[in-house]
């Protein structure tokens, strides 16, 4: 059975090529898929009479206990052979039916054979999941034939109501299902029927979703709207799936579980209530309808409700009957689509009221059409008569059950119903009417008087269609179908003989006969009975018509699908009102206070304290901790935002104290850089931002926002006081300091557990750093992923970097000027003496590119102190790099103070200084760093260790003595690499890019926010040596512009 | 086994950094919100060294005796915590840096769309037009008798005026159009 469904599956994937390759005959090799699945069953049939069908299981996902199972009984071979034979039938039919132009043609193609193998799949699956996965596939590929002209709105609203209603009740299926297989323990269909759940609500309500899904996927009430209105399909796909295949897989279902659970009263009231209902309906409906393939659609609403009525009855005799006529439906409604099709394509119209003489011009297809219709309206000998014979003989025999005189009641009226559409629908297509030829030929409204129901589309509509002959390969599949209608019937006691098997797993009742003559019998008088008040309907379809379109019009339920629909837009529209306002502090307020309030619950209820606590460690704990306490008081009421700023860096420095004491060199050591180095940073960014923050009127709000604040610091100090003594295990990192040193070769456990023992964690870190830094380049450079490297050499002779505010120092430098800085030059006259100054001038610089500064921004003490201290910071962090394995230090750390060196270099020399310090490109180090981490992690895998595994190499070098190298070094080295990217790459961006905006006029400096431009300020006005602190300066007093001559 | 009782100090500060980190966190001003995500992240790196028990000695080998040692693992963990909020604030003033590019202020508005469809939806009007789903007052017959398929008409019957093409052109502009 997997290698039919592979077949289907190619067949669907080449269909597109195939049928560009070969045009319409494509659909020939197509329909060899599904004849190949009917040839299959056929082939089967003797085993599986005798009930060892065959049987496939493959494992699929075992830990969800899903299996490819698969196994035809008599259920599944019936629907096998429906699905396949149609399915062959109607794909070959497609190749004349088309256009050779026609568009989608090899979509289409592929979308039916994929269908045809949902199918297939659907009516064999033996696991009950694989089963609703199959179920949903059919959903699909139905939603995309139905939509196959998807320029037309019909097609797509049909389209979307038939998916939406499916899929519904498919989900309720799902729910169904996985109720039904916990009650059973098993996903098995076969263990589950063996042995089903009877007892108890879950039971109950799992059958009930079950039904759920069987009633919308075959279109009962109140789910019946769909199927009308997917006649917006193509109409080879009207005949397959919505007469042979989908709608049936309901059926199947139903048939499936009825042995099980018939005898539940919640199944036999929806199947009774809902099947007669749509028996009646689908039938009242047709009379009315005035397209062929809306009068077939509600016919087949109808066949559906008898078919659901017999099936989940529960009784032998009923079961077969049901059985039968679902084979008998599926050979005469597909065959009276296709009828239906042809006529439509030779008259270009399918409205009744159009069509005369159809019958005299396409004999062939007419005589396919009466055939199938008497199967339909159940004329001896047809499948269809022998079917409903058995249905009327099981239902009289239903002694003492009230429910069983109401279902035959329906049936039989249902059935008088058929014979009136069934007949009104032949005459429609194939009888020469005189009312349309009288009309259009003498234009005489007189003679359309008596039937006003032709007459009622008006003159025009009424005019009778031109009709051509189509190709006579159209016929035949039609009339292949209608004749098996008779052939099955005829031979005595094969469907008996087939369908049995199934029939017979029903818990009551005794079994049915399928004949052709029974005798006079109670069942034989209503047969005659429903012929002659479908006879007397027909006669009388004017008179009925009237009536019914006089008769008050009830709730139709596509008014109400649509109706709720757009109640549902509305009430999605209303909850995303209330619960999307788009705010951020809004969302970020409901998230804190659902969190306080489930983790402060669970902290107040389910948690012990702590018997014991202390106050602190050491008694510098509290000197930090005061520190850190006040400075996030005063960073949060800070207006100004630079005094927020510094404030939070003192906060940061307590806490490095903090980690100190707490027994962590490694995290002060971090915490210190890392703060530092935030500073530099915010106070970059802050030259653009307005000094101030914004004032924020509403108190309220502001009170709110204090309340959420301290409820969420009182539930997290609630956690730290019981997160300690909650540990019932001894720590992961007990063993650690062995670990460290016999397989880390270190130390410093900390970097060893960094570097090595949870080396695949700091590589995701590391990636989010990288990820971090690209980020921040891209939102300041916008189109590229950074921009050129500053070169010295490169700059204007202008020197205006950071330029733009008055020199008030110009008076003085002047006469000082040809002594000290001999390439001075003031800012409104750009120097042009660079050339004269040249190397000479160079050599005395303590910066490389100190000169491209404006001169009032340099500082001789801060770069002579620069000039000492780079080289210093660099040394100084290579020795943390490589001590690090031992002591505190490591990647972090000393990418960190390289970091900072280049910060001290950019801010004492400006952008060209930063590119002479560092010439090259942050991505550079970025992607060698996390190669380095990485590659040499993969490399472990050469030498037969595992990914990131560290080696300790100790050898004797000649001068240098002992040497104890551990291979996790590369990759400390490839972390360091990264920090020192992200930091270069956030001087690139947020200060060199920035600056040279600013003095390129990229950036229109706002003019209250000049006086964001603190760093200028301070530079500006303040004492110079200050500056060593760089940040922590207040905003200069001395800021009288001077007016340069 | 690593004493376990709390120690009070760090709960309060914790406590504190929790507290202005939130209220600051709801702030609209971006700077702020930074602050606030800075303080909210040191206060959980406290949490978690806190969580990992009392202080102790450095967890060097050689220097501290292995059994008066701080817990390495947490301090491994809050190590790239605190790197990994550099690139973080790196990032959120990016972001004030463009929001300020654009806006001149660093400010989070309410989203726009959002606002927009709260207020058609106070009026109980459509934020969009869904003509699919929507009724067009067309009877299920009215639009079947408009649907056709692309068929092969074959030849002109006896007598019959081969009008196909001309119907065909009529039916896909009508189905396009509508």
């Amino acid at each position: 059975m997997l290698l039919l469904l592979t077949v289907h599956l190619a067949a669907a994937l080449v269909a597109p090529a195939l049928v560009a390759w070969l045009g319409r005959r494509a659909f020939w090799v197509l329909a060899l898929a599904p004849a190949s699945a009917a040839a299959w069953a056929l082939a089967h049939t003797a085993v599986v009479r005798y009930g060892r069908g065959p049987v496939e299981v493959v494992e699929w996902i075992p830990t969800l206990g899903l299996e490819l199972s698969f196994r035809l009984d008599t259920l599944s071979w019936l629907m096998t052979v429906v699905v396949g034979g149609v399915g062959a039938l109607v794909l070959v039919y497609c190749s004349a039916y088309f256009k050779p132009t026609a568009a989608g043609l090899g979509r289409f193609g592929g979308v039916f054979t994929a269908f045809a193998g949902s199918m297939l799949g659907l009516v064999t699956a033996d696991d009950m999941l694989l089963l609703f996965v199959f179920w949903e596939l059919t959903t699909v590929t139905s939603y995309l034939l139905i939509g196959h002209y998807a320029d037309r709105k019909a097609s797509r609203r049909a389209a979307m109501q038939a998916i939406v209603v499916t899929t519904a009740g498919g989900l309720a299926m799902l729910v169904g299902v996985v109720l039904l297989a916990h009650e059973a323990g098993s996903y098995s269909l076969s263990a589950l029927l063996a042995d089903p759940p009877t007892q108890g609500p879950l039971v109950v309500a799992g059958i009930a979703c079950l039904l759920a899904g069987a009633v919308t996927k075959s279109a009962l009430v109140p789910f019946h709207y769909w199927l009308p209105a997917a006649m917006a399909a193509p109409t080879p796909v009207s005949a397959y799936l919505h007469a042979a295949a989908m709608v049936k897989a309901g059926v199947y279902l139903i048939a499936r579980f009825a042995p099980a659970y018939a005898d539940q009263p919640v199944w036999q009231w929806t199947v009774v209530l809902l099947g007669a209902g749509t028996l009646l309906l689908g039938g009242y409906r047709a009379l009315r309808q005035h397209d062929l393939k809306l009068v077939l659609a509600f016919g087949t609403v109808s066949q559906l409700g008898l078919i659901v009525l017999l099936v989940g009855q529960g009784t032998q005799g009923a079961a077969l009957a049901g059985l039968a006529m679902l084979g008998a439906h599926a050979m005469f409604k597909a065959s009276l689509f296709l009828v239906v099709g042809i006529v439509d394509a030779a008259c270009g119209t399918r409205d009744l009221r159009r069509l005369s003489g159809v019958g005299r011009e396409l004999p062939w297809t007419a005589a396919a059409g009466a055939l199938a219709t008497a199967s339909m309206i159940g004329l001896p000998p047809f499948a269809g008569y022998v079917a409903k014979e058995a249905g009327l003989e099981a239902l009289l025999h239903a002694e003492g059950d009230p429910l069983g005189w109401v279902v035959l009641g329906a049936v039989v009226v249902g059935s008088a119903l058929t014979v009136a559409y069934g007949l009104r629908l032949w005459w429609g297509a194939f009888a020469t009417k005189k009312a349309v030829l009288t009309e259009a030929q003498a234009d005489d409204g007189e003679g359309g008087a008596t039937t006003t129901s032709l007459a009622e589309g008006g003159h025009e509509s009424s005019a009778p269609a031109q009709i051509t002959h189509p190709s006579l390969l159209l016929v035949w599949p039609a009339l292949v179908l209608a004749l098996l209608g008779v052939a099955v019937a005829l031979l005595p006691g094969l469907g008996e003989d087939l369908l049995l098997p199934h029939a017979s797993t029903y818990p009551h009742g005794e079994p049915g006969h399928l004949v052709l003559w029974a005798g006079v019998t109670p069942a034989f008088w209503l047969t005659i009975g429903i012929l002659g008040v479908g006879g007397l309907l027909f006669v009388a379809r004017d008179r009925v018509e009237r009536w019914q379109g006089r008769a008050p019009r009830v709730l139709e339920a596509d008014r109400v699908y649509r109706r709720s629909m757009r109640r549902l837009d509305d009430l999605a529209a209303d909850v995303t009102a209330i619960t999307q306002r788009g705010s951020l502090p809004v969302y970020l307020g409901i998230i804190l206070v659902a969190w306080c309030t489930a983790v402060g619950t669970a902290l107040a209820s389910g948690t012990s304290w702590p018997d014991a606590v202390r106050p602190w460690d050491y008694a510098a704990q509290a000197v930090f901790g005061a520190v850190v306490v006040v400075s996030a008081v005063l960073a949060a009421r800070a207006r100004r935002r630079l005094k927020a700023i510094i404030l939070l860096g003192i906060g940061g420095y307590a806490i490095a104290g903090l980690f100190l004491l707490h027994g962590a060199p490694d995290l002060a050591l971090t915490q210190v850089l890392v703060e530092t180095i935030s500073l530099v940073v915010f106070v970059l960014v802050l030259r653009r931002l307005p000094p101030y923050f914004s004032d924020r009127p509403l108190a309220l709000s502001r009170y709110v926002r204090l309340a959420i604040g301290v409820a969420v610091g009182v539930v997290v100090a609630g956690i730290a006081l019981v997160a300690p003594s909650a540990r019932v295990h001894a720590p992961v990192s007990a063993d650690f300091a062995e670990e460290a040193y016999e397989f880390g070769g270190g130390k410093n456990i900390v970097n060893v557990t960094l570097v090595d023992i949870r080396a695949w964690d700091t590589m995701g870190e590391i990636s989010v750093l990288l990820v971090a830094a690209t980020g921040v380049a891209s939102l300041v450079f916008l189109s590229a992923r950074s921009g050129r490297i500053f070169r010295e050499r490169e700059a204007p002779a202008d020197r205006a970097v950071w330029g733009g505010v008055p020199d008030p120092m110009a008076a003085i430098r002047r006469p000082a000027g040809s002594v000290q800085v001999p390439a001075d030059a003031e800012p409104g006259a750009p120097g042009t003496r660079r050339a004269g100054v040249g190397t000479g001038a160079r050599a005395r610089e303590w910066l490389r590119a100190g000169r491209t500064l404006a001169p009032q921004r340099r500082s001789v003490i801060f770069e002579v102190v620069v000039r000492l201290l780079f080289h210093t910071m660099i040394v100084y962090s290579v020795y943390l790099l490589f001590s690090g394995h031992n002591q505190p230090g490591g990647g972090f750390a000393a990418g960190l103070v390289t970091g900072i060196a280049l910060a001290v270099r950019y801010l004492a020399g400006g952008r060209y200084e930063l590119g002479e310090a560092a010439p090259v490109q942050p991505g550079v180090l970025l992607g060698l760093g996390l190669f380095l981490s990485a590659g040499v992690g993969l490399g472990a895998l050469v030498f037969g260790g595992t990914v990131l595994q560290s080696w300790i190499l100790e050898f004797t070098l000649p001068v240098w003595g002992e040497v104890k190298l551990v291979t996790s070094l590369f990759f400390d080295v490839g972390v360091y690499l990264v920090v020192v990217g992200l930091v270069l790459d956030v001087l690139r961006s947020l200060g060199a890019e920035i600056d040279r905006r600013a003095e390129s006029g990229e950036d229109e400096v706002a003019a209250d926010a000049v006086g964001g431009d603190d760093v200028a300020r301070l530079e500006a006005g303040e004492t110079v040596p200050a500056r060593a602190a760089g940040h922590a300066v207040e905003r200069g007093s001395g800021e009288g512009p001077e007016v340069v001559p | 086994m690593i004493d376990m009782s709390p120690n009070l100090t760090l709960v309060v500060v914790i406590g504190v950094l929790f507290a202005a980190g939130t209220y600051l966190v709801l702030e609209r001003s971006l700077t702020r919100v930074l602050v606030g995500v800075a303080m909210l992240s040191n206060g959980a790196n406290l949490l978690i060294l806190v969580a990992g028990g009392a202080a102790g000695g450095p967890p060097l080998i050689g220097v501290t005796p292995e059994g008066e040692m701080s817990d390495p693992l947490p301090q491994a963990l809050v190590l790239t915590a605190i790197v990994i909020t550099l690139g973080l604030t790196a990032f959120l003033l990016a972001m004030a840096y463009r929001s300020w590019q654009l806006h001149r202020h660093d400010e989070v508005q309410d989203d726009v769309e959002d606002r927009r469809i709260a207020r058609l939806a106070a009026r109980d009007e459509r934020a969009f037009e869904d003509t699919d789903t929507e009724g067009d007052g067309e009877t299920l017959a009215e639009e079947a008798a408009i649907a056709r398929d692309e068929t092969d008409r074959g030849g002109p019957g006896s007598g019959a005026v081969d009008h196909g093409p001309a119907q065909d052109d009529e039916d896909s502009t009508a189905g396009v159009t509508r």
